[in-house]
């Protein structure tokens, strides 16, 4: 691939129209970017936002439609022809091999570097070490990627990409995956680079948009409807955009009225999967008709704590008690049976079984009771028909309930999940970042449904790195630090700063 | 685009076939037989007459058992490479239980000793599972293992402790057992043929398999811990314990098949029964796409390679171990196609060079400009 393309100082597109069968996934799209522009690309999961940018990569050829570069019509056959040109697009999954160093990492995808037997390392850690100083992006060229954070591997794919020569970045929402910390110096970072460079900036976060864009398009069913200056509009009216309504995340009105006890934790030592004892005599109750946000930096404890609750992982002291009940060490099944539901965190591989119809996942743990088999036999036609009430009442999003859950847009995965467990009426639910990376209108909906949850009696641990679903939502907020719960406060005597510092452990009594 | 992808595959069929024709051809034609006669021979041999047919049902029948039990160990998550190993046990089960009770009645002799070679095979497929479940033992280190344990095993017992007393005191020693008890015997289905009752049995249990994985509670956990283990633990279902029961279920199929194969064709155990069946069964499982309803037709058409392969020896003057490279050579043809023709990518990369060729000669990718 050529290293230094020409310049690029405005792309355009027009009329780009992509069909799928059965979809409309772009319908006559026209956008430009400038030099030194931040253009933000927003729209709800499945608005065709990764098919516009796909294109734009060279991933995909529009059914018609042009794409201009600084006033010549080009065409990308494939991506080493956008490369070629100078666009570059780094993916929400990063595409970094885990057992190769970063400088390996880069070298693997220059062509220009493979000499005969061998790769010429050298330089590209001179290319790396370029950019990373050009553009502030600090990196150990000789770390494995397997040793980096998310952050840190997320800097690295910026920094392939830059080598690559990309003069217009396009990412993927970039900060899916990222704690708020690493979302807020990436934002940082994005901005000081722009002056050079164009980005387009796919995301869904309107916060994010507003801090970093510069000029905003929001799709809409495969097509533009809004496309103008970021400074002159609300998140809010953004939102309403987006989504074509008015979108009000629903709060939790009430005061904590806790009823009896229904899930607890009296201290309890559980070992991470590096040994640590990542919870260390932890205390924590969860009462009936309450959510308890349990607030953190993620690490602190929190996915240990609901897989130590849920009957996944081996409690080494301590007790866990749900309804009255000591339950320490039982198996998921059990834990299962007696009432307890669990969004849990990787909804692709932990929520669901991705090759599995929509209609098998919705009853992944409930295909063996008396509703949906008699003798070992499958009752097909119930377990359609449960599939049809769910998909509806839910809003969950196919082209059929007979799909494959892992063809679904994550959100719709999220509902997936969501209705299977609240149909069984759990008397307690443990939710882990249940709204993460899901578009505006799929996190009203679940607040929502967590809140009907909450009115019908059920407890909620609500584990979640946004402080605002937390503040939202919760009754009472805890704040999880090194394996133990530092703090219990009211959700009215809440703040985000004061969250903020016990989050970071300082403790405020 | 239909017309495009029905092109491709017949492209890809085609070129596959030629390649496997062309390197067999190379190997005959270095052994001195003509590749021409032999491909002929292979193809239309054994359709010429009954014998024919009702021999490439006879080596589909085993094909069937054991490629059903593979596809459960598949489809539960767990590669169970040791249907051979498995069938031999289950042979060995079938025998003794057999030469045990010779004066049982056939109603009752008979599934007993088909239920003893499920047994058998079962048991000696769930040590590899246990290891599995247990310990975290790679199974395809274990049931390869185990194959060479049981097929010395076999061997041991053949030529000692089951050896035909008859074989003793003629002297020829020959490794093989008693003949089984009448009672124990598969019917004929069509008489003057090998072709035996075992194929309905094959059927009957390839719809059996079908309603097990698809139907049942079972199938719905050994399918779930199969596909994302992960979210099947989630779900509360028991993984390891689900595990051991895919190994128990495809060991159970390959101990059956040896227990037909012996039954129905041979009546006693000897030596190279199981004749590679049981990793032929693991091709034809996959080349089946490990459901039932491929499976079947994918048998036939194995053993339709298999007898054609063998008439070669006769007709066409091909030494008998040729034919063995010949099966591999067309498996591998067939087994490397079928990638091909699933792989998306492949195909989509297929479709623009096609595309290219279709706009002109060599166009500039990079050009302005182009054909809206």
């Amino acid at each position: 691939m050529k290293a230094a393309a020409e310049p690029i100082t405005e792309l355009k597109l027009t009329g780009i129209t992509k069909r799928f069968p059965g979809i409309l996934a772009c319908n006559d799209i026209a956008m430009e970017v400038r030099r030194g522009e931040v253009l933000a690309l927003v729209g709800e999961n499945g608005a065709g936002k990764s098919t516009l940018m796909s294109i734009l990569a060279g991933l995909y050829q529009p059914d018609s439609g042009t794409i201009t570069l600084n006033g010549r019509e080009v065409r990308f056959h494939d991506p080493n022809d956008a490369y070629a040109r100078g666009i570059g697009m780094v993916h929400q999954n990063f595409m970094l091999v885990p057992n190769l160093t970063v400088v390996e990492n880069v070298a693997l995808g220059l062509r220009k570097l493979h000499r005969f037997m061998r790769l010429d390392l050298k330089e590209a850690r001179r290319r790396i070490l370029e950019v990373a100083a050009r553009h502030e992006l600090p990196v150990n060229p000789d770390a494995y990627i397997w040793q980096l954070s998310v952050g840190e591997q997320q800097r690295v794919e910026l920094i392939k990409t830059l080598c690559f020569g990309a003069q217009l970045l396009i990412l993927d929402e970039p900060t899916s995956a990222l704690t708020p910390q690493e979302t807020d110096d990436l934002i940082d970072r994005l901005k000081r680079m722009s002056g050079e460079l164009s980005i387009i900036f796919i995301s869904h976060k309107l916060n994010e948009v507003k801090a970093l864009s510069d000029r905003v398009a929001i799709l809409r069913h495969g097509a533009v409807v809004f496309n103008g200056i970021t400074a002159d509009h609300s998140p809010a009216q953004l939102a309403a955009l987006m989504t074509g309504r008015e979108i009000v995340l629903p709060r939790n009105e009430g005061v904590g009225q806790g009823g009896e006890p229904i899930l607890s934790a009296e201290g309890l030592k559980v070992r991470g999967d590096r040994g640590h004892l990542a919870l260390d005599g932890l205390e924590l109750t969860l009462h009936g008709g309450e959510i308890l946000g349990l607030a953190g930096v993620s690490g602190n404890g929190q996915r240990e704590l609901a897989e130590a609750l849920t009957g996944l992982r081996p409690v080494e002291a301590g007790e866990v008690r749900f309804q009255g009940r000591v339950m320490t060490n039982r198996s998921p099944a059990a834990m299962i049976g007696a009432g307890l539901g669990y969004i849990p965190e990787d909804r692709h591989h932990e929520g669901i079984v991705p090759s599995f119809t929509v209609k098998e996942n919705l009853v992944l743990k409930d295909f063996s009771t008396a509703r949906f088999s008699s003798w070992c036999l499958l009752k097909l036609r119930e377990i359609a028909r449960n599939a049809e009430r769910l998909k509806e009442k839910y809003d969950i999003r196919c082209s059929s309930t007979a799909a494959a859950g892992g063809s679904l847009s994550g959100g719709n995965i999220q509902k997936v999940i969501l209705a299977r467990e609240l149909a069984r009426e759990p008397r307690a639910l443990v939710a882990v970042y249940p709204t993460r990376g899901v578009d505006m209108g799929a996190q009203e909906f679940i607040h929502s449904q967590l809140l009907a949850r909450r009115r019908a009696g059920g407890g909620i641990l609500l584990i979640s790195e946004e402080l605002e679903e937390i503040m939202n939502l919760s009754d009472r907020i805890a704040v999880i630090y090194k394996g133990r719960i530092l703090r219990i406060l009211p959700a009215l005597e809440a703040t985000r700063e004061r969250l903020g510092l016990l989050m970071a452990g300082v403790s405020d009594e | 685009m239909n017309k495009f992808k029905i092109a491709y595959s017949g492209c890809v069929i085609l070129l596959a076939a030629l390649a496997a024709a062309a390197a067999g051809a190379i190997v005959l034609k270095a052994v001195g037989a003509s590749p021409i006669a032999t491909y002929v021979t292979i193809f239309t041999g054994p359709t010429q007459d009954l014998f024919g047919l009702t021999e490439i049902l006879v080596r589909a029948v085993p094909l069937i058992l054991v490629a059903l039990g593979i596809a459960i160990s598949f489809r539960s998550g767990i590669i169970n490479i040791g249907a051979e190993g498995q069938m031999l046990m289950g042979i060995l089960a079938a025998t003794a239980t057999a030469l045990a009770l010779p004066n049982l009645a056939h109603g009752l002799l008979l599934p007993l000793v088909l239920l003893a070679g499920a047994l058998g095979g079962a048991l000696w497929a769930g040590i590899a599972g246990i290891l599995k479940a247990r310990l975290g033992v790679n199974e395809i280190l274990s049931t390869v293992m185990l194959n060479y344990i049981a097929a010395q095993f076999y061997t041991y017992l053949l030529r000692g402790p089951m050896i035909d007393p008859a074989e003793l005191e003629t002297g020829s020693g020959t490794p093989q057992s008693m003949r089984l008890p009448h009672a124990a015997w598969l019917g004929r289905l069509i008489p003057g043929t090998r072709l035996h009752s075992g194929l309905l049995l094959a059927l009957v249990l390839a719809f059996g398999v079908y309603l097990l994985l698809w139907r049942t509670t079972w199938g719905f956990r050994l399918r779930a811990a199969g596909a994302e283990a992960k979210a099947a633990r989630y779900a509360g279902i028991s993984v390891p314990r689900s595990l051991v029961a895919a190994m128990l279920f495809s060991g159970g199929f390959a101990g059956l098949a040896g227990a037909v194969e012996l039954t129905g064709v041979h009546h006693r155990a000897i030596e190279n029964i199981s004749s590679g069946y049981g990793f032929t069964g693991i091709v034809v499982a996959l080349f089946g796409a490990l459901h039932p309803a491929g499976i079947v037709p994918a048998a036939v058409f194995f053993g339709l390679l298999l007898v054609g392969a063998d008439m070669t020896q006769r007709t066409a003057g091909v030494p008998a171990n040729m034919i063995l490279v010949l099966q591999g050579v067309i498996i591998l043809a067939i087994v490397s196609a079928k990638m091909y023709l699933n792989n998306a990518y492949a195909q989509e990369k297929a479709l623009k060079w096609f595309r290219r060729l279709k706009a002109g000669p060599s166009p500039d990718p990079l050009k302005p400009g182009g054909r809206p």
